[in-house]
């Protein structure tokens, strides 16, 4: 195992409060590879960036056969549209109606689709994608350029619509 | 009920199954087959189930069978175990196929030291074991709005019990250094949805356990081989399979599956998120939908109970419809987070009635009705069910789900 280094020596230093003296020091490549889930604050999106327009034909190319063409058709799960339904008797749960952070479509996007060849995405792919689910939920212009500064600035319209669990709530 | 009671209660029952075998009660029986007469099957490395035996887990229909769930076939087994070939399944990104001597659990983040560890590593931390179960918290998203699911498989199957084994996750924490601002682990999949879930960094110190056992032997490769998490009495999804990576931080990533999934809509519009425990819960198991039909006379009621909040203290059990209940027996040892097996003896007299069970846990808490929950969340909820579940038996001794 090279790219493990043994660091049971380091139990020796001064400050290391370890009990057992187990695990390897991660390489900092390893993290670096590895390091690919986006929180809210953006911090660990990569370079790169993309916009709407490009994002439309990435979008039919590689996710229009299960979402469908404009992403409101399905069969699967409909991406655009729902705006304002969420507290009706039909409601459409979307990117665009109830997802609260833009962070996690590029981090979902990127992670674990297209379904049949997830991670296959570059990181220009996936922010134009994102662009383009974002434009057709109305939420940026369609020249707006995603990259990471500018992804996280986006307020979903949901943003400040989840409430923490309040259980149990029955007597 | 006495013993002599119960022996009486049983040589009913075997009348009466000796009655529907032979055409009559009391009738006699064809002669056992003798299998005395030759040798039987050699030892064998690995053993097999009876080629008699043919229970399996039901598979959700979907187009995608590498992004579906199966269903434990609850009213068959008896115990508080579930096989581990049994257990339910709910993958988003099929099953990798891990070898475990190239397999990595890197922990990083906010920790004074990042490490990884082989699975090797993980085995020479001190065990950490318990019976524990897991429930999806979509087992029985179709009994919202009404009776759902055909039988209890499919109303109540995605909930297993199993002994896990491994190494405490705070040990490991531990040997990395938290650092004072850490408050929530991101925990990752190898999979091919890299599935991701946020958790409280408190509970990670509380009981989480790093398993890579499963019923004595490894975790088969449908429940995360070569390596889980186990979130006692957390919704399942929070128990990442196949485990790769855990991240400290300040704050929760609001992945796919704690944002767009897994989240409760209410009436409001507003939603629920982070509704980790997995509620008190029971259901009669037998009888069910789609066992034999009942013939007069006797059966015990058997069915499982749970709690993601600690024990089982009670569970009652109507046999009319919810007018009545009675004090089911549970069948101990009664652990926290854990399958608890309930009895009550029942002399069924023909006529159509309804039946079900209801789940008290040590807090105090009582398993609601499908009415009370819906008068909380509203028409739209999928996920955290734990209504009562009522099985119609009619006139002619089948069983439905009410």
């Amino acid at each position: 195992m090279p790219a493990l280094v043994a660091t049971g020596v380091a139990c020796a230093d001064a400050g290391d409060d370890r009990r057992y003296g187990l695990g390897h020091s991660a390489a900092p490549a390893h993290i670096a590879a590895q390091d690919i889930a986006i929180a809210p604050d953006g911090a660990e999106l990569p370079p790169g960036k993309g916009d709407a327009r490009t994002g439309a034909a990435i979008y039919a190319a590689r996710c229009a056969a299960c979402h469908g063409a404009s992403g409101r058709e399905g069969p699967d799960p409909v991406l655009v549209g729902g705006r304002g339904s969420l507290a009706s008797a039909a409601p459409l749960q979307t990117i665009g109606s109830y997802w609260p952070y833009a962070t996690t479509v590029y981090d979902y996007v990127h992670r674990a689709m297209p379904f049949t060849a997830p991670g296959s995405l570059t990181a220009d792919e996936v922010y134009a994608v994102t662009a383009f689910l974002l434009h057709a939920n109305g939420i940026i212009e369609v020249d707006t350029v995603l990259d990471r500064d500018t992804l996280p600035a986006i307020v979903m319209p949901n943003r400040d619509g989840f409430v923490p669990d309040p259980r149990p709530d029955l007597p | 009920m006495g013993s002599i009671d119960r022996r009486h209660f049983l040589r009913r029952a075997q009348h009466l199954v000796a009655g529907l075998a032979g055409g009559a009660l009391g009738g006699t029986l064809p002669a056992a087959a003798d299998t005395t007469l030759a040798q039987g099957a050699p030892a064998s490395g690995y053993g097999a189930r009876s080629r008699f035996e043919t229970i399996k887990r039901w598979i959700t229909p979907s187009r995608y069978p590498t992004a579906t769930a199966s269903w434990t076939p609850l009213a068959e087994l008896e115990g508080v175990v579930t096989p581990s070939a049994l257990h339910y399944e709910r993958h988003h990104g099929g099953v990798p196929d891990i070898d475990p001597q190239a397999h990595r659990l890197l922990v990083h983040g906010r920790v004074a030291r990042p490490l990884e560890f082989t699975i090797d590593d993980l085995r020479r931390f001190p065990l950490v074991q318990r019976l524990c179960f897991l429930e999806c918290s979509g087992n029985g998203y179709r009994e919202w709005t009404g009776p759902g699911g055909a039988d209890v498989q499919q109303t109540h199957g995605l909930t297993s019990c199993s002994e896990w084994a491994g190494a405490r996750l705070a040990d490991v924490l531990a040997e990395c250094g938290i650092e004072p601002d850490a408050r929530w682990v991101l925990a990752e999949g190898a999979d091919g949805a890299a599935m991701t879930r946020s958790i409280p960094l408190d509970k990670c110190l509380d009981d989480v356990i790093l398993a890579y056992a499963q019923n004595g032997e490894a975790l088969r490769p449908e429940q995360g081989y070569p390596l889980r998490l186990l979130v006692p009495g957390f919704e399942g999804s929070i128990s990442v399979k196949w485990l790769r990576r855990l991240k400290l931080g300040t704050q929760a990533w609001r992945t796919r599956e704690e944002t767009s999934k897994y989240t409760d809509l209410l009436p409001d519009g507003s939603a629920r998120e982070f509704s980790f425990v997995m509620e008190a819960k029971s259901v009669i198991t037998r009888p069910s939908p789609g066992g034999a039909p009942l013939a007069p006379g006797f059966h015990e009621i058997r069915g499982l109970a749970w709690s993601g909040r600690g024990r089982v203290a009670r569970v009652e059990v109507t046999t009319d419809g919810g007018q009545t209940w009675q004090e089911a027996r549970l069948h101990g040892p009664v652990l926290p987070v854990c399958h608890t097996r309930f009895t009550l003896p029942w002399r069924w007299d023909g006529g159509a009635t309804t039946i079900a069970s209801r789940c008290h846990d040590e807090t105090g808490y009582v398993q609601p009705t499908r009415a009370a929950l819906r008068s909380v969340r509203g028409d739209h909820s999928f996920y955290h069910y734990n209504g009562i579940q009522y099985w119609q038996v009619d006139g002619d001794g089948r069983l439905r789900n009410a």
